[in-house]
């Protein structure tokens, strides 16, 4: 175990207490591999999108989610998000998207350090955990209609 | 003679205006919440200011004085003073918010127990006071002993933190005007503290205001009257200078 994991080029540093994460590798702007080796499941990750609690994304998204009202217009309407970017891409924008826009203000859902004043009760845990990321993930990637682009 | 006065005029009048691009949270209101801040006998915040001229003209403490005893005629005496809050105070060494003097001048100068930070009477003494300088424009004190903290609050400001990795600017600087979910996103401009807020159903101070951001952000909490939380409002208030202040104001 301690091997495969010495052998992950730019793993993620585990802090003592922090959750452990899945170990993963960004490569040419995208984490290729599944960060659980489980099959997302699209129904169960359209929830965590919609959800304002958990997933918080129409915050700042809109999307082709016509029951929900109040969608925020602060970020690309997510519709057609799996024609434009790979699986991969899409991991990396979930994982960390620091890493592809320093300043960006998406939150950085699978990363649990680096991290300024965190409230109490959400220290060194990570916004989702391994298998929701790979949830929204796979129900990403089944959003091909384009027309928003 | 006159045609020339006019076009210089103009010319010194379009670069300022055109610069000062900063709104109120006013401006960001539907024209009914609007309407509630403008007619006194609508805005909630009124009544606060009507027991804080009750607790102003109060005997209290050991003293058995009130505050009208020192200070006199809030109309006249406290005019413009909430325009040049935070303010460094001599006798702490440290700066100051206008609630801080008002709990100063209660425990030291009366000899009166203290109010709770958020309570409803310091809330009401500090809307009273507050009230005496509405539509004044907020005219920053100049003592360069608050500059250190005055650059604390810029870094405060402008510094990601808590689980969602924002920072304040982000919102109210890059994302003003946009909408996270329903809630237009205003440029946080501390012109009408404390002021009445419709989801809180109640007067509420800017350091309230401030925990309710972090708490979104999931961040720790800034206590209200703590070093840092004078700082940020140090820092808005110098964003803010030349605004009108509207306390009490009514926001959503
Ligand atoms: C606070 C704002 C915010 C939240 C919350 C947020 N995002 Fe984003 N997201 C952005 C912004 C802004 C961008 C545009 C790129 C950039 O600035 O980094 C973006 C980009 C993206 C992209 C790439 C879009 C493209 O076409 O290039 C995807 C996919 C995405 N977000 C998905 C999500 C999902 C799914 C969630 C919730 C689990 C989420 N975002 C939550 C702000 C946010
Ligand atoms: C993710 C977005 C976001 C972040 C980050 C954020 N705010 Fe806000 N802020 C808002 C929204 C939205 C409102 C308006 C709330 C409403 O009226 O319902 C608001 C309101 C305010 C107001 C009230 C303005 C008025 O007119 O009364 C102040 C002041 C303020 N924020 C300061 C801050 C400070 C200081 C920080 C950082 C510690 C911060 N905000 C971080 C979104 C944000």
């Amino acid at each position: 175990m301690w091997r495969a994991l010495g052998l992950v080029a730019g793993l993620v540093s585990l802090a003592a207490q922090a959750q452990t994460l899945a170990p993963y590798r960004i490569e040419k702007g995208a984490i290729a591999t599944s960060l659980t080796g489980v099959k997302g499941d699209p129904a169960k990750g359209r929830a965590i999108v919609v959800e304002r609690q958990k997933g918080l994304c129409l915050l700042c998204h809109s999307g082709p989610f016509p029951e929900e009202r109040f969608q925020g217009d602060l970020a690309p309407n997510l519709a057609g998000t799996g024609s434009r970017l790979s699986e991969g891409e899409i991991r990396l924008r979930m994982v960390d998207s620091t890493k592809v826009n320093e300043k960006t203000i998406m939150p950085p859902y699978y990363r649990n350090e680096g991290l300024e004043r965190v409230a109490a009760n959400y220290k060194a845990k990570t916004l989702l955990n391994a298998q929701e990321i790979e949830d929204v993930i796979a129900f990403l990637v089944s959003l091909k209609d384009d027309t928003q682009k | 003679m006159n045609r020339l006065l006019v076009i210089l005029l103009v010319c010194v009048a379009l670069p300022a205006s055109a610069q000062d691009a900063r709104k109120s949270g006013f401006a960001f209101m539907g024209p009914d919440t609007q309407a509630m801040q403008t007619d006194d006998l609508a805005n909630p915040g009124m009544l606060s200011v009507l027991e804080g001229e009750a607790l102003w003209n109060a005997k209290a403490g050991t003293s058995q004085k009130s505050c009208a005893a020192c200070h006199g005629d809030a109309p006249q005496s406290m005019k413009g003073v909430a325009t040049r809050y935070p303010a460094f105070d001599d006798t702490t060494q440290a700066p100051l918010d206008l609630a801080g003097r008002i709990l100063q001048c209660r425990t030291e100068r009366q000899g009166a127990l203290a109010f709770q930070r958020e309570g409803r009477e310091l809330l009401a003494l500090t809307s009273y006071v507050g009230h005496q300088s509405r539509n004044m424009t907020i005219a920053p004190s100049q003592d360069t002993r608050l500059a250190a903290a005055r650059a604390q609050g810029a870094a405060l400001y402008s510094t990601r933190v808590g689980q969602l990795n924002f920072s304040c600017a982000q919102c109210h600087d890059d994302n003003a005007g946009g909408h996270l979910g329903a809630a237009p996103i205003p440029q946080a401009h501390p012109t009408g503290y404390p002021l009445y807020r419709l989801e809180w159903q109640s007067l509420g101070s800017l350091q309230r205001r401030f925990r309710n951001c972090l708490s979104g952000m999931r961040a720790e909490p800034i206590p209200a009257g703590s070093a840092d939380a004078i700082a940020l409002e140090l820092f808005l208030m110098d964003r803010a200078a030349g605004m009108k202040l509207e306390t009490p104001a009514v926001r959503p």
